[in-house]
């Protein structure tokens, strides 16, 4: 099918991107990123609301133009071979657009009837699905009824019915209650493990840990940096951070005396971040400089630490 | 890997007209609305397919009692029901597919994301086009089917050509879906669809449904000759009376116009709206 490329460590790259870029109008919304997704990648996209990742993912999908820059997802040109590169993906929007009026078991056999496969393939694919969706009991339920949580995954197992190569989602857990957060992300470790490559697009930092071997940062249409989560830590910042709180008025008060203190701070409205590879000393330092913090945390480095560093911005605004 | 069924599916059509836009799977959009109307709302259904037998009643034998009868042809005379009842069929074969390709297409297409996720499949947007625009058809057919079967027993269609009535309901149903679709792909808002009532009210009053064209002025003839359901009616009233002549083939081709331009903007926009 496609050659393999000894760079990647002998994977075989199910899509490869240069230059892409996305305009409408004067605003560029993707602004000529390269990059790279092989078989059997967890490759997940995190960046603010409006960075360029549901565009960059329906470009993918088939479903968007490109303004410029080429694309080929297994070697096929998503503007000439749409119909066909749709049939290796499942995709998982961000808004659920599931049948309301139909059953769960019907949204799973009239989505695979748009691929055109038969009834006995989907007859027996959907109780695989339910199974796998944890929706075995819900079947003859219309969906209309069913909890947040419970739609995800339906649509999800919508998603595989036609059983595709790569699995895209945006923010699949965007609007969930912790605990069907955790069963969704229970249900596509499976997949990974099963092999399937996942796309996953996410503000979410702690998802994107849990999910992604690698992890494409963008912010407004660029790619700030790409590499695993554990890696772009290392990178972008440091084993710890301390979290000091001194009061809304005082804060921004003792920052410089408090930057002169550590290589990297970031002053927030409501704390102060201290960037440190030993944040326990660096507390008694502060102590003992007679500035008493009302409250004061210290913790290992997220991807929220590194994005905050690369673009100046909080993830979640 | 091994490559799955809806790949190599989606492969088949490789070289084929079109392919990008079709993928001959119309009938998958048909078969998804069957399910759901089988599990919907079936009075709403009814209430359409007894309007026109309820039109049929009041004005041709209330009506036709003061009327007497019409001269279709020279020498050819009709009763009074006899000549409504094929607009009737013509006019409830334009409100059945109205129904759904405004409205109900409306909804899908803004508020319960059906296309969006059709078109992320190997779909193409004539297959869902085409698949929308049949069901509406489809409704349209039922009407004039049930409207047929209640009228010709009473012996007001007659003979086996009354029954040509259908394939002609069949083309009316085809015209006004596919534009219906169209209009609404266009329609921002519940205003923009109440337009739809609004015009196809007089549309059936005035296109020489319950009177000759002949009462008009000319030029307001030339304006009602211009609209679709005049040609509409003319199909059915000519065929279901047995009057075969060279202008139905006129009135047909309005009609294939209609569906040409209906069907080919749907799809684009289609595109435009979900695929840009």
């Amino acid at each position: 099918m496609s050659t393999i490329d000894p760079a990647t460590g002998g994977k075989e790259p199910l899509i490869i991107a240069r230059g892409l870029r996305k305009e409408y109008g004067d605003f560029t919304a993707v602004d000529g990123i390269d990059f790279q997704v092989n078989r059997g990648d967890s490759f997940g996209f995190l960046g603010p609301n409006g960075a360029g990742k549901s565009t960059t993912m329906r470009i993918i999908a088939a479903t968007l133009t490109r303004s410029g820059g080429d694309i080929s997802i297994l070697g096929k040109d998503p503007e000439v071979r749409g119909p066909e590169i749709r049939a290796h993906l499942g995709v998982v929007p961000q808004q659920d657009n599931l049948d309301n009026s139909l059953t769960v078991e019907d949204n799973l056999y009239v989505y695979g009837r748009y691929f055109g496969l038969s009834r006995t393939f989907i007859r027996n694919k959907i109780e695989e699905l339910l199974a796998f969706a944890q929706l075995e009991e819900k079947r003859g339920v219309k969906v209309e009824a069913l909890s947040g949580g419970m739609k995800r995954r339906l649509t999800i197992a919508r998603a595989l019915v036609s059983e595709p190569e790569i699995l895209m989602l945006d923010e699949p857990t965007t609007g969930l209650d912790p605990q069907a957060r955790h069963i969704l992300w229970d249900r596509l470790f499976r997949l990974k493990e099963q092999g399937v490559t996942l796309l996953i697009t996410t503000h979410y930092m702690d998802e994107a840990e849990q999910l992604c071997d690698r992890l494409m940062v963008m912010d407004k249409g660029r790619i700030m940096a790409e590499d695993s989560p554990a890696n772009l830590i290392k990178t972008y910042s440091t084993k710890e951070v301390l979290e000091v709180r001194f009061g809304s008025d005082r804060n921004a008060q003792f920052a410089d005396q408090l930057r002169s203190m550590s290589d990297r701070i970031e002053v927030l409205p409501d704390r102060v971040l201290m960037y440190s590879d030993d944040c326990e000393s660096l507390l008694h330092e502060i102590v003992s400089k007679g500035m008493q913090p009302t409250t004061s945390l210290v913790r290992r480095s997220s991807l929220e630490d590194v994005f905050l560093r690369l673009t100046g911005r909080s993830l979640v605004e | 890997m091994k490559t799955s069924d809806a790949v190599l599916i989606a492969e088949s059509l490789k070289g084929r007209f079109a392919e990008g836009t079709y993928s001959r799977r119309a009938r998958a959009v048909l078969e998804h609305r069957r399910i759901a109307f089988k599990q919907g709302h079936w009075i709403v259904v009814l209430s359409g397919f007894v309007e026109p037998i309820l039109y049929l009643f009041s004005f041709g034998y209330g009506v036709g009692k003061l009327v007497g009868r019409i001269q279709v042809t020279p020498g050819h005379w009709v009763s009074y029901a006899q000549f409504i009842a094929p607009a009737l069929l013509a006019t409830s074969a334009m409100n059945g597919a109205i129904y759904d390709s405004t409205w109900n297409v409306f909804f899908r297409l803004k508020y319960d994301g059906t296309y969006k996720a059709m078109l992320a499949t190997s779909l193409g947007p004539l297959d869902v086009a085409l698949g929308e625009i049949g069901w509406a058809l489809f409704r349209g057919l039922i009407y004039a089917t049930g409207f047929t079967a209640i009228v010709m027993p009473l012996g007001i269609i007659k003979g086996w050509y009354g029954l040509l009535a259908i394939p002609a309901a069949v083309i009316i149903a085809f015209g006004f879906a596919s534009i219906g679709m169209l209009y609404t792909t266009y329609a921002k808002s519940f205003a923009q669809m109440d337009w739809v009532n609004i015009v196809m009210l007089p549309l059936f009053l005035f296109s020489g449904s319950l009177y000759p064209l002949s009462i008009y002025p000319e030029w307001l003839r030339y304006v009602i000759e211009a609209l679709p359901l005049y040609h509409g009616i003319q199909i059915v009233r000519c065929l279901s009376l047995g009057i075969i002549q060279w202008s139905l083939l006129v009135h047909v081709a309005y009609f294939v116009v209609m569906i040409g331009i209906g069907v080919t903007f749907t799809t684009r926009r289609m595109r435009a709206l979900f695929m840009r």
